[in-house]
């Protein structure tokens, strides 16, 4: 029984819940998603279908979902969590044994009518999971060595998973979501810095012995690492579609070339204008003030998901918050950075924002869990 | 699990802190972002900016109007047709199949037309448009435009192609064009980008070779917006090329026709030179070929056809043919002989039938022998013992540079393919050529204008244009490039005795019309237009012993291969030279039979600028003439309509 429980009666019931709803963040996802509803409409050549109608559509079911996931109240939730990561788990393997191949990556279980992403519904339990195992375990416990280690394992077991897909964007969100909620949860740093400190020994023990006679790695290893890193170094090839995207993104200037006149995406120079590559679009059509817009209105969302988590005393509820607004970051960072070069192409879409019905519907349904961390606790 | 109070408030605490970390961290990232964005499209905009035009931005070539070809009286000779092609796009044409077979049922289609394009069009992308007819008579155009509702993805199309309205009878001089080989762009260091345009055509013979840099013209450009496919999505703007300069030829092209007529049925050529600017009025060769052919495409057969022929209608005889000059060369010895001092125009040699040189017996045509023989009689009379002697007092390399002074051996600036220098062979060419020390035998041979001596029908025609003005008459064959008129060949006195050549010239007057000159039969009567010419008849190979025995005597008993060039040069009017002609039937027989016949026809159409009266002919020949003016003006007309048809 957790601190929320005992006080239960100070938690607003029936429709009084929609009063306490979390507003400015459903206002901004409702923002953001409009201006994907606009660049949808604008790469498609000016028309609703065949993206930004079933898009509409399934923002439409999402917010749906997200106030029935948010009127649960978040115990029920949290009794859920277990059960909901084991489930994840299961169709992970399931996708890696009877899953489609669908962009040279197993990553879909077909389920007759609807095509599921298991890792998209990992991200979300991955994150319950932990939340709740936080909430269970004694604060004094927080660091022990054994009770670090089980989280870790926790986090492994999907992450080697989906990098076996290979699905390396969401296999990087599942590692730095997980962690985020441990280090939230108060694990002591010095794991962290260990482990960080590990990580930048090895990759620079792997660069620095390039050439030597330790070499760690075949050379066909390090050119297909260069190529990840840098894909100038192949025009042709992985290069040509960041290329094309930063040329999209920095010809759109102060004030872009305006809705629909973006030479870039209109003429098929831009791969996946519709999905990963959406915010190169965006950024040619409406210049710095609407990239720069888009990227505020993210902020705020992680900004009030925070403000929230930080301002409930309510152990899951604040953790799920926290890794939610973390994994939602995730992704429209990894994405931003991705297509302005800052790092390597990974397959990670714009949140909201990129084509796509898994995606939207999972986050929209983590949106649901922060809804009801906010609504339901005591006031 | 219930939590008591303190847990929870050091839990909250704890989570506090840790999420200002988290908060922090995001927002320096979303700063990292807001920054590079900031830098890129900001600081860096402009450079991203221009690397996206140039990326939607396509340069392509207008192909530019090709220069025409007029005669010169402004006669077309190439033009650009206008003609039509039907065209599908696969991406509108639905069931390509069907659209295909609807088109079939509607024009005539061959089924190798409808397979041909069916592979362009698998092998292209969908948007881009394959021509399924050329060359599609208008009826068609209208039924395809009419029925576009139930044919989509076809259209019909309006191009430009070459066409030559005289067809065969200008092929060698205007020469064809074709599409651009890989072997055309080896030659070229640095090739026109248009060359590069699909389909497009170049001069590949004659005129249409030699200007094509004056006929192509520059290309226009149009900047288009494409997709990273390659799609033209629209056009921005389009600057028009520049095109190619007309070339008037000096070339009568109704004379052209003639003598293409009268040479019908011979392998022969003719020249006809205007003596006041060295004007190419006439440069046929026989047999002869349609250049539009080649504009569409050769078939196999018809190129065959053309290849195999022994008569190589394919050749520009009068610049690529060089003959033994036979006894046309006489002049050139004769002058050579004046020239020199060595020898008077009274100095007479004595013809008793041969001359042994050498050990060797040379015969005079006349077995008999000509008897004390002076220069004006030996030319016309052409008797050979007078040239065997002559040239061994004065030796070949004065005749040589005579030869070259008149024209033969030389090279001659004419636009045409592959032009012959001929050879007017003196003792260092021996030597260069076959590294042998030249003979007296070289030299007797050479005197009559056999042996080593090559002379191409135009050197011919120049070397009797020389003689009858005593000027470097130079042929020109274009006598204006884009409005500017050329240079003309009137040329400048050589500097030979006047008197010299006066007594040449009349030995030449004499040859047509003395009662004993050999070219008696072919004179001009009407006054003031008589010719003065000479025969010439080469011999490809000596009838051989064993040969006589079998009684091979005559030509014609021999093959076609073996019998002899007949040869025949002139100008006229002899009082006021205009013309001067030269005529080359290749195993023709005897030059005063069958070539001076030929050069009177063509040159009393050139005095008279068309047919002339049948009182320039001697009487007992009219009947006949009339005949065969009747035949020739048929041909031609029936000649025209037919490549017009074409």
């Amino acid at each position: 029984m957790s601190y929320l429980e005992t006080n239960a009666k100070f938690v607003p019931t029936g429709f009084r819940k929609l009063l306490y709803l979390n507003w400015p963040v459903i206002l901004l996802l409702a923002a953001v998603s409009s201006f994907g509803f606009l660049m949808l409409y604008s790469v498609a050549g000016g028309s609703a279908t065949p993206w930004m109608e079933p898009q509409v559509k399934r923002f439409g079911v999402g917010m749906v979902a997200m106030l029935v996931v948010a009127m649960v109240p978040i115990w029920f939730w949290r009794n859920m969590a277990l059960i909901a990561y084991g489930g994840s788990l299961a169709l992970l393997v399931a996708v890696d044994m009877f899953g489609e191949v669908g962009m040279g990556a197993q990553r879909w279980i077909d389920l007759g009518p609807i095509r599921l992403q298991p890792s998209e519904l990992m991200k979300i339990s991955l994150v319950m999971f932990l939340a709740a195992y936080y909430d269970w375990l004694p604060l004094r416990r927080t660091s022990h060595p054994f009770w670090v280690l089980l989280p870790v394992v926790f986090i492994s077991i999907p992450t080697l998973l989906t990098l076996a897909q290979p699905d390396l964007g969401t296999a990087l969100l599942l590692l730095i979501g997980g962690a985020t909620v441990m280090f939230a949860a108060g694990v002591h740093w010095a794991y962290f810095a260990t482990v960080i400190a590990a990580g930048v020994g090895t990759i620079y023990a792997v660069f620095a012995s390039r050439g030597t006679t330790w070499q760690l790695l075949k050379d066909y290893q390090y050119r297909r690492i260069d190529t990840f890193l840098d894909p100038s170094n192949d025009p042709l090839g992985a290069g040509y579609h960041i290329t094309q995207a930063k040329i999209a993104l920095g010809s759109g200037g102060w004030t872009g070339r305006g809705f629909m006149q973006g030479t870039q995406s209109r003429l098929n120079f831009l791969p996946e204008k519709h999905t990963d590559f959406i915010f190169t679009t965006l950024a040619e059509e409406f210049g710095f003030v609407g990239a720069s817009t888009l990227l505020a209105l993210y902020a705020l969302i992680i900004f009030f998901c925070l403000v929230s988590a930080v301002n409930n005393r309510d152990r899951f509820a604040s953790l799920v918050t926290i890794g939610i607004a973390m994994t939602f970051f995730l992704f429209f960072a990894v994405n931003m950075s991705m297509v302005m070069g800052l790092a390597p192409v990974v397959g990670v879409p714009l949140p909201l924002v990129s084509y796509g019905g898994s995606a939207m519907l999972v986050l929209l349904l983590a949106f649901g869990l922060v809804q009801s961390a906010h609504v339901h606790k005591p006031r | 699990m219930k939590r008591p109070p303190k847990e929870t408030q050091q839990s909250a605490r704890s989570i506090g802190r840790r999420s200002l970390v988290i908060g922090a961290s995001q927002l320096a990232m979303v700063g990292v972002l807001g920054w590079r964005m900031r830098s890129m499209q900001v600081d860096e905009g402009d450079i991203y900016r221009s690397l996206a035009e140039e990326n939607r931005i396509n340069m392509r070539l207008i192909a530019p109007a090709r220069g025409l070809v007029f005669d010169r009286n402004g006669v077309p000779l190439a033009v650009n047709e206008q003609n039509y092609r039907v065209i599908i796009t696969r991406e509108d044409a639905g069931d390509v199949d069907d659209t295909l077979d609807r088109l079939a049922r509607l024009i005539n289609l061959s089924p190798e037309e409808v397979e041909s394009a069916k592979a362009e069009m698998a092998r292209r992308p969908a948007f881009v448009p394959v021509t399924v007819a050329e060359r599609v008579p208008w009826d068609d155009v209208a039924k395809v435009t009419v029925n576009a509702p139930a044919l989509p993805g076809i259209t019909a199309e309006v191009g430009l192609s070459r066409h030559y309205p005289r067809g065969s009878d200008t092929a060698h001089v205007v020469g064809y064009v074709g599409p651009v080989s890989d072997y055309d762009l080896s030659k070229i260091e640095d090739p026109d980008p248009l060359l590069q345009i699909p389909r497009f055509q170049i001069g590949k013979t004659g005129v249409e070779a030699k200007y094509e840099d004056v006929l192509r013209g520059s290309a226009g450009t149009k900047r288009i917006e494409v997709n990273a496919a390659g799609r033209v999505m629209r056009e921005i703007d389009r600057e028009e090329g520049k095109s190619g300069a007309d070339i008037q030829l000096a070339i009568d092209s109704r004379l052209q026709s003639y003598a293409e007529a009268r040479l019908e049925g011979e392998s022969a050529s003719v020249v006809v030179m205007d003596l006041e600017s060295g004007d190419l009025r006439a440069v046929a060769s026989a047999p002869t070929f349609d250049p539009n052919l080649f504009v569409r495409g050769i078939s196999g057969p018809d190129w065959r056809a053309l290849n195999e022929n022994k008569y190589r209608p394919l050749s520009a005889k009068t610049v690529q043919g060089a003959y033994p000059p036979g006894s046309t060369f006489k002049m050139v010895v004769a002058m050579a002989a004046l020239e020199s001092g060595l020898v008077g125009p009274e100095d007479t040699e004595y013809c008793p039938g041969y001359t042994e040189v050498g050990g060797t017996r040379f015969h005079c045509w006349k077995r008999g022998g000509h008897g004390n023989v002076n220069m004006h009689r030996s030319l016309q009379e052409s008797c050979d013992v007078y040239y065997y002697e002559v040239s061994q007092k004065i030796g070949i390399d004065r005749i040589a540079e005579m030869a070259r002074r008149l024209g033969v051996g030389v090279e001659h600036d004419v636009p045409m393919s592959a032009v012959s220098m001929g050879v007017a062979p003196d003792t260092q060419w021996k030597r260069d050529r076959y590294g042998e020390a030249w003979r007296i035998g070289d030299t007797v041979n050479a005197s009559i204008g056999q042996g080593y001596v090559l002379a191409t029908p135009l050197q011919l025609a120049v070397m009797s244009a020389r003689l009858a003005t005593g000027r470097d008459v130079r042929p020109r064959l274009v006598h204006s490039v884009g409005g500017v008129i050329q240079p003309s060949g009137a040329g400048e006195p050589m500097g030979l005795n006047e008197n010299f050549l006066r007594r040449v010239r009349a030995a030449m007057f004499d040859v047509s019309n003395a009662q004993r000159g050999t070219g008696f039969g072919a004179r001009i009567v009407a006054e003031g237009m008589q010719m003065a010419g000479k025969s010439g008849t080469s011999q490809v190979r000596r009838i051989t012993a064993e040969e006589r025995a079998r009684g091979v005597t005559s030509n014609a008993d021999l093959p076609w291969e073996r019998r002899d060039h007949a040869l025949w040069v002139n100008f006229a009017p002899y009082d006021n030279p205009r013309f001067a002609v030269s005529v080359v039937v290749e195993h023709g027989g005897g030059g005063s039979s069958v070539a001076a016949p030929i050069a009177r026809d063509v040159t009393l159409q050139a005095l008279y600028d068309g047919p002339p009266p049948l009182e320039a002919y001697p009487s007992n020949l009219r009947d006949a003439i009339a005949e065969q003016q009747k035949r020739i003006e048929n041909h031609v007309a029936r000649g025209m309509t037919a490549s017009d048809r074409a």
